[in-house]
């Protein structure tokens, strides 16, 4: 099919089936029974087999008649392709459709006190009692996990085992009485991520993906999609001035679901605002200044054709792998320098968060927030292990690691010292 | 020109009772309660630093009630501040008011204010910055009018006065008839001041904006608005160096501590050669704020170093903040840990009196237009 045959296809259906009156809910339900949801999606779940690349017209169509899309924001996108590429039928069956229509929220479980970095290091334990696992543990850092439905949980099922061939990969129901969720502050103020403690929390021996020991391998995929997805903006808002009460509904829901990303766009740096910065402050005639303005805009443009040329080599058939990692450290470069160049366009001005502050706190926002991109989803440096073990194939570390997971040296419960 | 790299005896022993003195009195729990405070001081502190180490008077001549040391003992002390982040009116009264007040004020005047500001009993702060950043004659638009009795009168726009909120005095830089600069004295009660304080990321210093309208004032004397920017760089410099270290010392602690892959991450050569790095930038940037120091110590022109020591200090003292975080993880990212607390510090000292590229300019010129350059030539 070209474009304009789809164009064609999906304004019919959108003629058909749109109605500002329906229930967001039951208007996403139709979007995804219709694979119009997820157009990129198989056709056997909830999609219609299209060229990611083809899918773009299909938003463009939805926004010309003021549509709502598909749920995407928040972890869900990962659960999403984690569970295509390796859940069974009727797992796909089950937790699809309501990832499409946003009644169900997802969490990522997977880093632990003792585990970030080196996830395959998880202690959190899985063992198999009749027809349902039991999860014993903790796992931390793990965002909008106040919000979830459910978890993708990373567990260790057998301690017998290498570290990473011991590891289990679950649907947690977050519902339930052995689970709790505690917010953590961060240094920006901001609460969205939290602890996760599990006592004798269930899972249904249905809900494991894959098999057990697989956990390491599907987690790879949750990974490589997480870090790809770097430069993909997260919150679309709905433009629209109509007072449909689906309207209302979706605002709600993007209030609920962003509120934990509120801050995700001063996180990357918000290159977005540097020229307007210095114009506004006269910055953009100062010398040294333009300079750095200008490596900024050099970084950000080539990362961006860097992510396109990733993306149109997967559309070619060459296999997508840790491609990925390179998007996520240009990442971190842009904004750790972007927070540098906002500091010495607002100068005296760059921390102030009150009224007649710069953009009202934006700018002290961004020089709190971006450390953390160079952390989550795998600090700068496992980006670089990765890209220099897997991409350019060079010697691995020494390993310290092997045997069975049992005897392998760990943290202490010794409290780390504070500065 | 001289240099003296190593602190002496006396001036170690000092700087030993400090940091005790600051570990106990100004451990983390109690920044963070005065971050959270609006006057940002516990009084009780400030009295005890006053009383038992004579903290407020190093700096201060004998004829006025202070020690009669000099800019090295402060700078001892200004380090060990930014090590602690000890939340208190030192920088502001005792570094910056007493010296503008040294500088420009008569005898009577010091005598009235000096002894006051020696033991911390008046908490005296320094109004200077308008608009640019860096103090100059140029920024200054708060006028100064005088009345037939000799009184003055003040008018204007004062940004980013420190510790303004606990303020007993203020010395106020502003333009008199013939439009040179002067600084005045005001009480914080006087008529016509205002005192809003300014919000900010970084809660450990607190910052206003003063607004004077016919506030009346008693004028100190000319003002050499760059030579006291010399001088409060100098602090600064040294504050921040302090801080670095303990970022410095707690990312060696964190790294030896955590283990992932079977090790501590210490033992990756990777992080190996970050701390290594750091360590280098951290002792270059302490033997500028050392340097110039000794240079004020030595009556020499300080302008050149000054800038350099503050431009290399923010660095390193940004660098290593966001390292540390960088190397603890996603703890190093949460409120809970104490990184962020210096990392603050770091950003709002690398942009007070300027960023660190405007004062390698000013470095720059110092060394092709200054005093310096002009003996070379001349
Ligand atoms: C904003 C935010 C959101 C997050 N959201 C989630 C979430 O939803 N779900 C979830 O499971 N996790 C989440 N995380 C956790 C994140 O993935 C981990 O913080 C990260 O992987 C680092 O692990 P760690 O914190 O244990 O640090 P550590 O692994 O202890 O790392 C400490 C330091 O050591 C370095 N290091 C470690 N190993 C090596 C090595 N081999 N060579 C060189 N250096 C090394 C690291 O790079 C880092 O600098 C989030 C984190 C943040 C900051």
């Amino acid at each position: 099919m070209n474009i304009e045959e789809i164009r064609q296809d999906v304004r019919t259906w959108l003629a058909a089936n749109w109605d500002p009156n329906l229930d967001l809910i039951h208007w996403r339900e139709l979007l995804a029974d219709s694979g119009w949801g997820a157009p990129d999606w198989p056709s056997d779940y909830f999609g219609r087999d299209l060229d990611p690349q083809l899918s773009a017209v299909v938003d463009e169509e939805l926004a010309h008649i003021g549509a709502i899309g598909a749920a995407h924001s928040g972890v869900r996108m990962l659960a999403a392709v984690t569970l295509l590429a390796h859940a069974d039928h009727k797992q796909k069956q089950r937790y699809l459709r309501p990832i499409l229509t946003g009644a169900e929220h997802w969490c990522q479980l997977f880093s632990e006190p003792g585990s970030g970095s080196d996830l395959a290091g998880a202690t959190t334990r899985a063992d198999l009692q009749g027809d349902e696992w039991i999860i014993n543990g903790q796992k931390v850092w793990n965002t909008s996990a106040h919000h979830a439905d459910f978890g993708l949980l990373l567990a260790r099922s057998d301690w017998d085992e290498p570290k990473h061939k011991g590891l289990s990969y679950f649907v947690l129901d977050m519902r339930q009485p052995g689970v709790e969720v505690r917010q953590l502050k961060q240094m920006n103020g901001h609460a969205s991520f939290n602890e996760v403690f599990f006592t004798d929390a269930r899972v249904p021996r249905t809900n494991l993906i894959g098999q057990p020991g697989d956990g390491w391998q599907i987690a790879m995929t949750t990974l490589a999609y997480e870090r790809r997805s770097f430069d993909r903006p997260r919150n679309p808002a709905a433009k629209t001035a109509s007072p449909a009460p689906i309207y209302k509904q979706y605002q709600e829901e993007l209030e609920i679901a962003n509120e934990p990303y509120k801050w995700y766009p001063q996180r990357a740096g918000r290159v977005d605002l540097i020229l307007q910065r210095a114009n506004d402050t006269g910055a953009i005639n100062d010398p040294v200044l333009r300079q750095d303005i200008a490596r900024l805009h050099i970084l950000a443009s080539s990362a961006h054709w860097t992510a396109q040329r990733a993306r149109a080599a997967q559309k070619a058939g060459k296999p997508q792998g840790p491609e990925g990692s390179l998007g996520k450290l240009a990442a971190s470069h842009i904004g750790r320098l972007a927070a540098q160049v906002h500091t010495h366009i607002s100068a005296n001005d760059a921390l102030l968060t009150g009224k007649d502050s710069p953009m009202e706190g934006t700018i002290a926002e961004i020089l709190v927030s971006t450390p953390a991109g160079s952390i989550a989803g795998g600090t700068d440096e496992i980006q670089r292990n990765i890209i220099a073990e897997r991409v350019l194939g060079l010697p691995k570390e020494p390993r310290f690691d092997s045997g069975p997971f049992r005897d392998v040296r760990r943290n202490t419960s010794k409290e780390p010292k504070q500065p | 020109m001289s240099t003296q790299f190593i602190f002496n005896e006396d001036q170690e022993q000092f700087r030993e009772n400090l940091a005790r003195f600051l570990a106990d009195k100004s451990p983390t729990t109690e920044v963070r309660a005065q971050m959270a405070d609006i006057r940002g001081y516990d009084p009780a502190v400030w009295s005890m630093l006053n009383q038992q180490l004579g903290l407020s008077s190093i700096a201060i001549a004998e004829q006025y009630g202070g020690a009669g040391f000099g800019p090295q003992e402060l700078a001892i002390a200004c380090e060990e501040m930014g090590r602690s982040l000890y939340c208190g009116p030192f920088f502001a009264s005792a570094v910056c008011a007493a010296h503008a007040l040294s500088a420009t004020g008569n005898e009577a005047q010091k005598q009235q204010w000096l002894p006051g500001i020696a033991s911390g009993e008046i908490i005296a702060c320094l109004a200077i910055t308008e608009h640019a950043p860096m103090w100059s004659d140029e920024d200054i638009r708060t006028t100064a009018t005088s009345n037939t009795d000799g009184k003055y009168q003040l008018s204007g726009t004062k940004h980013y006065v420190i510790d303004a909120q606990v303020a007993e005095v203020i010395f106020v830089a502003a333009r008199e008839i013939d439009g040179s600069i002067a600084l005045f004295a005001t009480d914080t009660g006087a008529h016509g001041l205002t005192i809003t304080p300014v919000q900010s990321m970084d809660a450990t210093r607190k910052l206003n904006t003063v607004t004077l309208a016919n506030t009346p004032a008693e004028r100190l004397g000319k003002a050499d608005l760059p030579s006291l920017m010399d001088y409060v760089l100098v602090a600064l410099s040294n504050e921040m160096i302090g801080g670095a270290q303990t970022l410095l010392q707690s990312a060696l602690d964190y790294t030896q501590l955590r283990f992932q892959f079977g090790r501590s991450i210490a033992s990756f050569q990777a992080i190996k050669h970050r701390l290594a790095e750091l360590l280098l930038e951290v002792e270059l940037a302490k033997s500028a704020a050392y340097q110039a120091a000794h240079c004020l110590a030595a009556n020499e022109d300080v302008r050149e170093h000054a800038s350099l020591a503050k431009a290399a200090a923010s660095e390193a003292y940004v660098r290593v903040a966001s390292e540390c975080i960088q190397l603890h993880g996603g703890i190093g990212f949460t409120w809970e840990n104490d990184t962020h607390l210096w990392f603050k510090r770091a950003k709002s000292s690398e942009v007070l009196l300027g960023t660190p590229a405007a004062h390698r300019e000013r470095m720059l010129h110092a060394i092709t237009h200054g005093a310096r350059a002009k003996a070379r030539i001349g």
